[in-house]
């Protein structure tokens, strides 16, 4: 049986900058993929190919057997850091837009008794996401949490069969982002699709994931610092015992990956 | 206390911002009384009732030849070229502008284009257009035409470019082809846009009409003015230019009305 999704031999370069080295995964149906390492190690890199958002220089993705569409569709739903919802839209009418635009290449909009039925299922969404009673407002009006938790109902709602996360609760403030860890596991569990989360926070990739990936640039030129791309260094189950699996990172590792956030924001 | 920290109450902003209006009419009615009083029959600065009186006339007692209210028909007419100028403007503008904004195969040969026609100075090819395109409305329309869209349409050009990536890929997963990425997700975020850049170019449409009319034409707030200035009537001209100031206030007035009321999101963000 082949796997769900087959990453072969996979290099990313622009020009003379190698940014991901010859990556080779397998992925099966309903895993949590966390993806953590350095900034600039190719974790977002990674995420745009499976998006469609780049294509690969060399190797191929497989979905299913079938090379992953070169652009953007409904199988992979996704979340951003930011700017992930439509300012101009209702919160409703936001996660209402994508049932809409399926089913109607035409007007990209949906009427009568198709119109209803659609309403009905954004309102299930937003129930799910605890924001039912903010289904009139903008988004403007809402918290980064709550904007976040639009932007998965919206990506949610379209039943995608992964579901693609780059640093989602990154600018959120940490009570809340705890609020959305409890959410998204929630949901995973439930529809129990897969889902490869980029993140800065160690902790955060170990207490969601079933998978921790860790991008890292085993090799490195300092005269040509772009020579070389990163690769996965690590590859852990967390299924059983977390913290177990937790020392089986070097210790340097953990704290080179812990001290990052630090030097972002600095 | 420094003068950067001193914000006046609402009470003293509406004065001040009445002072300079009192003051102006003040000087004004001063100079025209002192010139009446050293000439009667002085056509320079005339008195208010003395514009009251040309107003009678233009607006409210049919012109003696033609049997029209001159007034009206003058309004009616510059409203109807200024209105057919900026309706076509603002279409082509913001067709362009989406075009040449969101599709990358469409801004290669139009990015170029757009930015050089901004730059013709309209005025100069209105001898052009009388040429190519008589001395009609047209003509006086495609002056504002030609002044206005391209610069509405290189402003929503730049302001579609500056909806993230993110939110395009994010509508792509939600299954929008080109089409109906556009019509739902592009253009509603451009219209408020639209509308301010509409209101940004009124001024430059006013320019335009009133030249074209001055020019060549045979009615028209733009024409009278310039008819009437032979005779030295600044009974007439002042009125009408209060007139063509009031009429544009209105319209930029409208227009921001219309976005806070079509918009609302808009200024939910801005804020």
């Amino acid at each position: 049986m082949t796997a769900f999704l087959a990453v072969e031999h996979v290099w990313q370069e622009y020009a003379d900058h190698v940014v991901l080295e010859n990556l080779s995964l397998q992925v099966n149906e309903g895993e949590f993929c966390a993806l953590v390492g350095a900034s600039g190690c190719g974790k977002s890199t990674f995420l745009r190919l499976l998006l469609g958002q780049e294509r690969a220089s060399r190797g191929r993705i497989l979905l299913d057997g079938q090379p992953l569409p070169s652009e953007p569709d409904v199988s992979r739903g996704v979340v951003f850091q930011k700017y992930s919802v439509f300012p101009h839209l209702s919160v409703r009418d936001n996660v209402v837009l994508g049932l809409e635009l399926a089913g109607s290449p035409l007007t990209g909009r949906r009427f009568g008794a198709a119109r209803r039925a659609a309403r009905e299922q954004a309102d299930a969404m937003l129930d799910a996401v605890g924001l039912s009673h903010a289904g009139a407002r903008y988004p403007a009006a809402l918290s980064g949490g709550m904007q976040q938790r639009l932007a998965i109902a919206q990506a949610l709602v379209m039943k995608p069969r992964v579901l693609l996360l780059d640093e989602p609760f990154g600018a959120l403030d940490p009570g809340i982002r705890k609020d959305m860890h409890a959410l998204l596991l929630d949901l995973w569990k439930q529809t129990g699709l897969t889902v490869f989360m980029v993140t800065h926070d160690l902790s955060e990739g170990f207490t969601l994931g079933t998978r921790l990936l860790v991008f890292d640039k085993p090799r490195h030129d300092p005269q040509h610092p772009n020579a070389y791309g990163a690769r996965i260094t690590y590859d852990l189950a967390l299924n059983q015992g977390r913290m177990a699996a937790r020392q089986a990172l070097p210790v340097s590792l953990i704290q080179r990956l812990e001290s990052v956030p630090l030097e972002v924001i600095a | 206390m420094r003068l950067i920290n001193q914000v006046p109450a609402r009470g003293a902003r509406l004065l001040l911002a009445a002072l300079p209006f009192a003051l102006l009419l003040a000087v004004y009615m001063t100079a025209s009384t002192l010139r009446l009083a050293e000439n009667a029959d002085d056509k320079l600065l005339p008195s208010i009732g003395q514009m009251a009186q040309a107003v009678q006339r233009m607006a409210f007692t049919e012109d003696p030849r033609s049997g029209d209210l001159l007034w009206w028909k003058d309004t009616g007419a510059s409203l109807q070229r200024l209105g057919l100028g900026l309706g076509i403007s603002a279409l082509a503008g913001l067709t362009l502008g989406v075009a040449a904004g969101a599709i990358p195969l469409f801004a290669a040969p139009l990015s170029p284009l757009l930015r050089l026609l901004a730059m013709i100075p309209p005025l100069a090819i209105l001898p052009l257009l009388f040429i190519v395109f008589g001395l009609g409305e047209l003509a006086k329309v495609m002056l504002i035409v030609i002044g206005v869209a391209p610069c509405i349409a290189r402003d929503l050009e730049g302001h579609a470019r500056q909806i993230p990536q993110e939110m395009l890929i994010k509508a792509q997963t939600l299954g929008a082809n080109t089409w109906t990425l556009i019509l739902r997700v592009i253009l509603p975020q451009l219209l408020p846009r639209l509308l301010i850049s509409l209101q940004l170019m009124l001024g430059s449409a006013w320019l335009f009409l009133i030249a074209a009319e001055a020019i060549a034409s045979t009615d028209g707030l733009g024409y009278r003015i310039f008819l009437v200035r032979r005779y030295l009537a600044m009974d007439v001209i002042l009125p009408y230019v209060a007139w063509i100031t009031l009429l544009a206030w209105l319209m930029d007035f409208g227009l921001r009305r219309a976005s806070t009321r079509l918009f609302p999101w808009f200024m939910v963000g801005a804020r």
